[in-house]
């Protein structure tokens, strides 16, 4: 199996955005003509046939959420490009936008045809303003050359879009609290019902998709059908963005397909460990993800290997983590970024994380309480259970692993 | 209508498409607990303690869960009970632990599931004072009316919903995230920098003891141990059908007599009624509003009893001022009988005169604090205590209030008429005066005094009445969201009414934020029941027929809208912008 492959990424490097001209030269905007040629219905059809998921992380089929998209009607439906990557140890899809971002504006314009959207939003990072301008030229260009505006590429399409900056709260990357903040609330989840296909954005009708999402819609549709699907496994085709880092000698974002193990992409594609060191563990999907051991480094990246695990791979990073690196101190960073990133509406995860922290510091200390193990457990449950959104429900997603997969790491050091 | 069926720890219920695991559950009798949730308001699902387990590793709120055909619920499962414990313990962890201390003790959604889940002690820890984003806070007690405590505050957020979405307020909201998170007015202001209307509804939905009434008990108590005080007591309509829920009475009782009766062994030298200067009211904005009417007045004309409302239009609609009527409110015409005409015929010196109210209103309490509300540096209304305060005062006296023997109030301001109780519900000030307006109007008697169309717990409610030749247009509203309504279209010049009631609160002065804590809609409506029982039983029931009244004007204003009338009994406003 090729290790790294370009698809998604196949324009990487070949044009300099903004060139319009240099993207249709290799192929750019086929796609969307060969969309716009296609009936709505086709077009869903053959999303739904590449068995393409959602690429934020939650990984919902993107055909089926599509569909369900199209059948909210309105005067106006909001298409939202949730570019506002905020998870520690992904950064796939700034390389989305700054190597191809016409990939990405392509395929919301091929969403927007499918799904009857009228306007497009890309959700920048704050982080991320410096592609501000770029993207903007970008829209700029394809306005230019009538693939946005009224009439796109002589058909009835109409579509625009514009650019929200976040202004940094992780949390704004729930579709919810990205919504909420759009409208000048602080991001803070909705509850749910209505659903945001139903009633997102200013209670319109709204699809929210992640920007790799929307590279994939175009590689799907660019290409002949089994192109796609002729990458990864049966369940999980096609290819995924990773953003390997960490102690790994040769980190970056590639594209592999699925069905790689942990191993593989760690040895071949980040070229090992730097310094020669073991492997400690590898978290996988980000820092709301879980702590693997090494045990588990042989498992295909495929969605049904990880989720006969009870895991899940997220938005693609892996972050490894040499044996130098002490565990009760990763955990403590985790619990404190949590913390910090909380948006304090529900309580499990307002008061939860401080708790977490308060006894990660004591065991560090090796001061730890004879309660603590048990607690830190309990709070950990009771986050994962009970927290309004992922964030509550991920943030003890690390504990949890790193308590199941290697307890004696977390309870019996240092003269506990 | 459809329904689906759905099994609770394994009871079979159907109930109808878009029911909450919440309600289904108490249809059944399981009682799911709750914290954030409150019947009147919408779900906000934010404290996290009515988990149900909806499959196998599944939990769910079951306050914003919409039942779903098969489904199966567990409420006490093992994970349920954990988690919610959990849940709880977080709470507790950052929540003051001085119960003893606290205004609410005993009267505490957060302490009663404390008792339900057996929490004997913090099982975890509890962030110690100092620690907390709220101890940068001190208490807000720069204001007449409302305490914050910071310190108690367990971001449920049904404050911030009532004074947002019932009241239309939006002065209380919540900022900053994580640990730092707070329910508190936006850029940390207290709440007199804002243009709060002190209607204390934030106080009558929140669970725990973080909002209450500023106390006055203290200066009541002090006036009653002077030797050189006349202590003189006014109660209002609606504390009558409320208070008596304190001491394990139905909603909508009335217990008028036990309450004179517990007043006199507290020690005020007279117990008088606000029903009085109710009574009083009417006359003088009955005389308004005709006047209004047969001069080209500014119409409609919108009444001025409730504080609450008054400071909302000073506050966001100033420009209808005109509109208001002129009249103070009966606690505010009590207070400044009780300084002139009572002072003169008791020939005590004002000054030594205490005149204290008993008020469903925090409100009131800002209210009787105003400058225009006295006359010669000396106030008409010395101190305001809530229903909630008048219990605790009863309490403090040691009086067993379900035994006493009922009494009545004292002579002169003790007749009143049933057009004078009704001010307590939402409507009743319209139905007192228009039984007035049209008998003065028409000079006949009028058939129907009951006016259906203006009673009960909608938000709005409208009705025209044939007086004479003249339809004449009304409208009442409670709530200050409701109010909006009306006064936007007053504000845009095309509101087709001639009068409008306004009351602040929801359901009008039963509902005040000055009432029993734990009401919803449904304590609201037996409040409503059991006022309109004693309008029903009274003998007198129509202000103008009041002979009390009748001799007040003869013996002292002579007639409505008199220069004495206007000096003792009508007031002015002033934009709060």
């Amino acid at each position: 199996m090729k290790k790294n492959v370009a698809l998604i990424t196949e324009n990487f490097h070949h044009y300099i955005p903004p060139d319009l001209a240099g993207y249709k030269h290799f192929g750019g905007f086929t796609a969307l003509k060969k969309a716009l040629a296609l009936s709505e219905e086709d077009l869903i059809e053959r999303i739904e046939d590449s068995g393409l998921r959602g690429r934020g992380g939650a990984a919902y089929p993107t055909g089926k959420k599509m569909r369900q998209s199209k059948a909210y009607q309105d005067d106006i439906k909001y298409l939202i490009c949730n570019a506002d990557e905020g998870e520690p140890g992904t950064f796939k899809d700034r390389d989305l936008l700054e190597q191809d971002p016409f990939g990405v504006l392509e395929g919301m314009v091929i969403t927007a045809y499918a799904v009857g959207a009228t306007h497009g939003i890309l959700y920048l990072r704050e982080e991320y303003a410096h592609l501000l301008e770029l993207l903007q030229g970008a829209m700029a260009a394809m306005r230019r050359e009538g693939l946005l505006g009224q009439g796109i590429l002589g058909t009835a399409l109409d579509f625009d879009m514009t650019i929200f900056s976040g202004a940094g709260a992780y949390i704004c990357g729930e579709g919810t609290s990205l919504i909420e903040s759009m409208e000048g609330r602080p991001g803070r989840p909705r509850n749910k019902p209505p659903y945001t296909k139903a009633q997102g954005l200013y209670l319109k009708p709204t699809l929210v998709s992640n920007v790799e999402t929307f590279s994939a819609i175009t590689a799907i549709v660019k290409h002949p059908q089994g192109v796609f699907t002729g990458y990864g496994t049966q369940k999980s085709p096609g290819t995924k963005l990773i953003s390997l880092c960490g102690n790994v000698n040769n980190p970056g974002t590639y594209e592999v397909p699925f069905g790689l193990t942990l191993e593989e992409i760690i040895t071949e594609l980040g070229h090992g460990v730097a310094g020669d060191k073991g492997i400690k563990f590898v978290q996988v999907g980000g820092i709301s993800g879980p702590l693997l051991p090494r045990a588990c480094l042989k498992m295909p990246l495929t969605y049904e290997d990880f989720d006969a695990e009870g895991l899940s791979i997220g938005s693609g990073a892996v972050l490894v983590v040499d044996e130098d690196t002490d565990i009760l101190d990763f955990l403590d960073a985790v619990a404190a970024f949590f913390k910090h990133e909380s948006c304090g509406k529900c309580t499990p995860c307002r008061e939860g994380n401080r708790q977490l922290m308060n006894i990660l510091k004591r065991m560090r200390e090796g001061t730890a309480l004879p309660s603590d193990p048990e607690n830190i457990q309990r709070i950990a449950h009771t986050m994962k259970y009970a927290s309004f959104c992922g964030l509550g429900k991920t943030a003890p997603t690390a504990l949890l692993s790193a308590i199941k997969y290697c307890p004696e790491e977390i309870f019996m050091r240092r003269g506990q | 209508m459809d329904l689906v069926n759905l099994t609770i720890d394994h009871i079979p219920v159907a109930v109808p498409k878009g029911t909450s695991i919440l309600e289904a559950a108490r249809r059944i009798n399981i009682d799911i607990p709750t914290l954030c949730h409150h019947p009147d308001q919408k779900v906000k699902a934010n404290c996290r303690i009515c988990l149900v387990q909806t499959g196998a590793d599944q939990l769910d709120t079951a306050c914003s869960t919409q039942v779903r055909e098969g489904m199966t619920v567990l409420t006490t499962s093992k994970l349920v009970r954990e988690t919610q414990r959990g849940v709880l313990e977080l709470i507790l962890a950052n929540h003051d632990q001085d119960c003893l201390k606290c205004i609410r003790n005993g009267n505490c959604e957060l302490q009663d599931l404390c008792e339900r889940f057996a929490i004997s002690r913090g099982d975890l820890e509890i962030i110690p004072p100092g620690d907390r984003a709220v101890d940068s806070r001190p208490k807000d007690l720069f204001n007449p009316s409302i305490v914050r405590d910071y310190a108690k505050c367990i971001k449920c957020n049904r404050c911030v919903e009532v004074c947002r979405e019932v009241q239309d307020a939006g002065i209380l909201s919540s900022a900053f995230r994580s640990t730092d998170y707070m329910v508190q007015p936006a850029y940390g202001k207290t709440l007199d920098e804002t243009l709060c209307t002190y209607c204390g509804q934030c106080i009558a939905v929140c669970p725990v003891g973080a909002i209450y009434e500023k106390t006055q008990i203290d200066r009541v108590w002090e006036a009653l141990d002077r030797e050189d005080r006349h202590v003189i007591v006014q109660v209002a309509p609606a504390v009558r059908v409320t208070l008596g829920e304190e001491f394990g009475y139905e909603p909508g009782t009335p217990v008028t007599e036990k309450i004179v009766a517990a007043l006199r062994r507290i020690g005020f030298d007279k117990v008088y009624d606000t029903d009085f200067t109710a009574d009083l009211t009417i006359i003088e904005e009955g005389y308004e509003l005709i006047h209004r009417l047969e001069n080209q007045g500014t119409l409609p004309m919108i009444t001025s009893c409730s504080p609450g409302w008054i400071n909302y239009m000073e506050g966001f609609f100033p420009e209808v001022m005109a509109h208001v009527s002129s009249c103070k409110s009966p606690q505010q015409m009590f207070g400044a009988l009780s300084k002139s005409y009572y002072a003169q015929k008791t020939g005590l010196p004002p000054s030594k005169i205490f005149t204290v109210s008993i008020m469903p209103c925090t409100a009131k309490k800002f209210e009787a604090g105003r400058e225009e509300m006295s006359y010669d540096g000396v106030s008409d209304v010395d101190a305001v205590l809530t229903t909630r305060e008048l219990a605790r005062l009863i309490k403090e006296a040691g009086i067993d209030f379900r035994g006493l023997d009922g009494d009545d109030f004292d002579s002169p301001f003790g007749i009143t008429s049933g057009a004078a109780a009704i001010f307590a519900a939402s409507g009743g000030v319209m139905e007192a005066a228009l039984r007035t307006v049209y008998e003065v109007l028409t000079k006949e008697e009028m058939p129907q005094i009951n006016l259906y169309e203006v009673r009960g717990m909608a938000g709005i409610k409208a009705s025209s009445l044939f007086i004479g030749d003249l339809e004449v247009k009304v409208a009442v509203a409670n709530g200050l969201a409701n109010a909006r309504k009306l006064v936007e279209e007053v504000k845009a010049g095309n509101s087709p009414y001639h009068f409008i009631e306004i009351m602040g609160c929801p359901g009008g002065c039963l509902g005040g934020g000055g009432q029993p804590i734990n009401t919803d809609k449904t304590v609201k409506e037996a409040r409503m029941k059991g006022i309109y029982q004693v309008d029903q039983d009274m003998a007198i029931r129509k202000s103008h027929e009041n002979p009390q009244i009748k001799a007040l004007y003869e013996e002292f204003i002579k007639e409505p809208g008199s220069p004495l009338a206007h000096r003792y009994l009508h007031t002015h406003y002033k934009s709060r912008q």
